[in-house]
């Protein structure tokens, strides 16, 4: 500790404020991952280690529903980000390699407007469009929808990464005899690969967590994941709920974990 | 050079424009075969910028660029037989030492194979066959810039392109980067294109020099003619330490101009073209070529006082006060120790010049 | 650097140049249609006439903003009066917003700063630390708070057995488990501008104010938040703007007391009860609303960079 010394850039406080920072942010997440492990069927008291409650989410009463629920999320969040990453990873290419032109900026904006709209207002726009021009909601709708509001979370480590690739490497390609083509798939692609699967980690992630857009856009009958959770916990926390909030919680933790190492990882160095 | 000799590259009233700004103005030039050319000029000059107009990475605004003959300047990079040593070597990273000196020649047709074998040659020529498996990352920066030139000669380009390659290096790697290059290029007889902002650099290097400056050449001659010889004021002052003084010229006779500087010094030397009686022009002396001593010498002598002696390692420079005239800046080499003297500050003596030192330049 | 890439060096970056509208045409279209024009038609909704079922009949109405603004009694002839409910939830919410970002603001920027002063390889540790709970799902996050929180849950529990209360606090259903809820959404947004801004300050500057005679504290006000306050306004605007029109916190943790227009907006396109057209009318106008503070913090930052560079 450097505390007797004058350190210009400490002030008292504010590390017990950062510290208080993280206990705020992670006191709910582990408490709840605690009492998932409850083997009490009320959820005040604590009676000892159990994984009942995980056993209850895939053998319960609720489980069809769940299991269901867990399969429309994970087909609509992998198909969703390989589609959200595809479209990315081209505008990106066009963005910035495509040197200056007119609609450039206006590109950006239509970009990142999936993040300035407010979800609700993209929720009901949403809906609105698909019942005006009458497609019928359902498990499509929700992909749609995903893929459009993905776009931009897949387009920004992309284009950041892209940025940071110097153009000599193409264009030392090019000087080689490979034709524009190749320069794109032998070495930029290659190069922005981290950016690429931390893109699609991170769709894959927000369309795993949305409830907003999609419950305004699922069907009748049709649920994900976070809408099923939400039906379940307006009736009341129940325990096998904070199990599946714990199995999902770890599968968000383990992906970002990945995304990170992986944005790290810097090839070009 | 011989009439036989081919043209390698002729540039051809090449102009570069960006938006209102020019960066090339109307540049005419032939390099020809087998030569080490170097473009010499400081940053923003227009050098890079014709190097890369040959390469293929900027589209020629005016004029016409020849390859033996062929009119290249609409051709695509990957068409022109011509490589490049890029200035912060851009090997691709996420390929092995010998996959990045094997591209080339991979994307120009040889089978795997074959490309991965000639690579393998290359790296030997460069003395880097045990590192063929490594990442560039794993390399130092000399033998970086080793792969970067066994990548751009192995697929045998016409003409090989080095954009300031050495400036990334430290001292002593240059240095001995210097004499490799120049090995290199002699052993492979392939036309380098040379682009450096180091005077010294090019004077070592090259068989021929273009001197620019605001997107113009100001001088095309090789290291003796344009050290010796410069034809203005920017190089005489771009290339080498020099005294440049402010002249009137008196008189002409029989090629030798009247000069006088001022404080009433008079000065000698070949008149040059274009330069005539009355004309108000600067001067050009190299300080290794003037001497002192205590007194006069029959050829050009100025009578001054030592204002300050500075110690440089190989040579010692005086800075000499003409009696109301301009300084002077003397240089002795230590070696020369035994022949030529050096002065206490304070002391009168005269500096002398040797024959031929003294240049009138054209502005 | 060499002469090209002084002068012109930049223009290379157009690589991909000739492809360009084919890269970016699938963005286009895909973005066009399912963002763009799901805007313009809601704008077109909020001007049509409901249908007592839900959805809309296509007929030109004003209805749903003189809703909104006005109250013309329960058979509508009375003479126009201003119409407070809707305001008032609107308010509630900038209120509930504002009183977040304050939140945000007290706790983010100490940390940001603490992240931001941190050894080099220390820092993205305590960033991804910080940003891991906002990639956890926000339902979940919610749902935990609200049971952390609860009158029988963990945090009561805790306090009352170490003796700091008798009995439990209620939190839940309050205006504080609002910004509390929305502090946890959102705090990431907070911290990560100005971190940024912190990480590229020049503390010689500081060295510069102490030696000086300044004291820390007038250091830190005089010379530190004049250069970060581009980060610090970045990162207000990006807790405010989505707080604003949140839904989980309020609708989960605020209760019915507490209503805020993300649960208005939602309501109105719940089974039959809802009106389409006032759903469509107040995201109009909650759209219009961030589009304003967006505009002018876009000038705002145009501004520090002009001042800056």
């Amino acid at each position: 500790m450097a505390s007797k010394q004058f350190n210009i850039k400490s002030y008292t406080g504010f590390k017990a404020i950062t510290l208080l920072c993280l206990v705020v942010l992670y006191a709910p997440l582990v408490v709840v991952t605690i009492y998932s492990f409850n083997a009490s069927q009320s959820l005040t008291n604590w009676e000892g280690v159990s994984l009942r409650w995980y056993a209850d989410v895939f053998t319960g009463p609720e489980s069809g529903k769940f299991k269901t629920a867990a399969k429309n999320s994970f087909f609509i969040a992998i198909v969703a980000a390989t589609v959200a990453t595809t479209i990315a990873t081209l505008a990106a290419t066009g963005m910035v390699r495509g040197g200056r032109f007119r609609f450039r900026t206006v590109s950006f904006g239509l970009i990142s407007l999936p993040l300035m709209v407010p979800e609700i207002v993209l929720a009901v726009a949403t809906l609105i469009f698909f019942n005006s021009i009458g497609f019928e909601r359902g498990l499509l709708t929700i992909l749609l929808a995903h893929i459009a509001f993905c776009i931009p979370f897949a387009y920004l480590p992309i284009s950041a990464r892209m940025q940071g690739i110097e153009d000599s490497y193409e264009q030392a390609a090019l000087d080689l005899y490979a034709t524009k083509r190749q320069a794109f798939t032998k070495i930029l692609l290659p190069l922005m690969m981290p950016g690429i699967i931390s893109g699609f980690l991170l769709a894959f992630i927000v369309s795993l967590d949305d409830f907003i857009i999609t419950n305004f856009v699922k069907g009748a009958g049709v649920e994900t994941l976070p809408t099923a959770i939400f039906g379940s916990v307006k009736q009341g926390i129940k325990p096998n709920i904070m199990a599946i909030s714990t199995m999902l919680l770890s599968v968000s933790i383990v992906m970002v974990t990945i995304s990170y190492f992986v944005s790290k990882s810097d090839n070009t160095k | 050079m011989t009439d036989t000799q081919q043209i390698a590259i002729d540039v051809r009233d090449a102009v570069k424009r960006y938006g209102d700004f020019t960066a090339l103005k109307k540049i005419s030039l032939s390099i020809m075969d087998n030569e080490f050319f170097t473009l010499l000029g400081p940053s923003g000059c227009g050098k890079t910028t014709l190097l890369r107009m040959i390469a293929g990475f900027e589209d020629v605004t005016e004029g016409a660029i020849f390859l033996f003959g062929d009119e290249i300047e609409n051709l695509p990079p990957n068409k022109r037989p011509v490589n490049t040593v890029f200035q912060n070597y851009a090997l691709f990273p996420h390929m092995t030492i010998l996959e990045n000196v094997a591209f080339g020649l991979e994307m120009r047709g040889t089978s795997k194979a074959e490309a991965l074998k000639k690579a393998g040659e290359m790296l030997e020529l460069v003395q880097l066959s045990q590192f063929s498996a490594r990442k560039p990352s794993q390399l130092s920066g000399g033998q970086q810039q080793r792969v970067a030139l066994a990548r751009a000669l192995a697929p045998q380009p016409k003409v090989l392109l080095l954009d300031e390659p050495l400036s990334a290096l430290d001292l002593k790697l240059r240095k001995a980067m210097q004499l490799e290059l120049k090995h290199l290029q002699r052993e492979t007889g392939i036309t380098f294109i040379f682009v450096t902002h180091d005077q010294e650099e090019a004077l070592t290097m090259s068989d021929r020099i273009a001197v620019m400056s605001a997107g113009e050449m100001q001088q095309l001659g090789t290291p003796t003619d344009i050290y010796e010889r410069p034809h203005n004021m920017f190089v005489a002052d771009f290339i080498g330490e020099t005294n440049l003084l402010e002249v009137s010229v008196d008189g002409i006779e029989s090629g030798r101009a009247t000069c006088h500087l001022g404080g009433g010094h008079e000065l000698t030397c070949n008149a040059v073209e274009g330069i005539g009686v009355g004309s108000k022009v600067h001067m050009s002396i190299r300080p290794e070529r003037l001497y002192m001593s205590d007194s006069p010498v029959e050829t050009e002598s100025l009578k001054g006082r030592i204002k300050e002696n500075i110690f440089v390692g190989t040579d010692i420079t005086t800075i000499v006060d003409l009696q109301d005239g301009p300084n002077f800046v003397v240089r002795t080499s230590n070696s020369d120790r035994g022949n030529k003297r050096i002065f206490e500050p304070g002391t009168e003596m005269f500096v002398n010049m040797e024959l031929g030192a003294a240049r009138l330049l054209a502005d | 650097m060499a002469a090209g890439a002084a002068s012109g060096g930049s223009a290379t970056t157009d690589t991909y140049k000739e492809a360009r509208t084919w890269l970016l045409l699938p963005a286009w279209v895909t973005l066009t249609i399912l963002v763009l024009a799901p805007v313009i038609m809601m704008l077109i909704y909020s001007f049509l006439t409901k249908e007592f079922r839900g959805g809309v009949i296509w007929e030109f109405s004003l209805a749903a903003y003189d809703q909104f603004f006005f109250d013309r009694g329960l058979f509508g002839d009375d003479p126009p009066k201003i119409e407070w409910t809707y305001i008032t939830i609107f308010w509630r919410s900038i209120w509930q917003a504002g009183a977040a970002t304050l939140l945000s603001l007290l706790i983010g920027f100490p940390t940001a700063y603490f992240i931001a002063t941190r050894s080099e390889n220390m820092r993205p540790i305590w960033v991804f630390l910080i940003t891991i709970p906002y990639w956890v799902n926000l339902l979940i996050r919610t749902v935990s708070m609200k049971f952390l929180l609860r009158d029988q849950g963990p945090l009561n529990d805790f306090l009352m057995s170490i003796g700091l209360i008798d009995s439990p606090l209620h939190i839940v259903n309050t205006n504080f488990a609002v910004q509390l809820g929305l502090f946890y959404s959102y705090l990431p947004f907070m911290v990560l501008p100005i971190y940024a801004a912190v990480e590229r300050y020049n503390f010689a500057l500081s060295e510069a104010a102490a030696d000086l005679y300044a004291s820390k504290w007038t250091t830190l006000r005089r010379v530190l938040l004049p250069a970060v306050k581009p980060g610090v306004f970045a990162g207000c605007i990006l807790v405010f703007v989505p707080s604003m029109g949140s839904f989980l916190a309020p609708d989960l943790l605020g209760g019915a007391k507490n209503f805020m227009i993300g649960s208005l907006i939602e309501e109105q396109f719940k089974g039959n009860a809802g009106n389409w057209p006032f759903g469509a009318a107040a995201s109009m106008i909650l759209l219009t609303m961030v589009l304003i503070i967006l505009m002018f913090s876009a000038r705002q930052q145009a501004k520090a960079d002009k001042a800056g560079g």
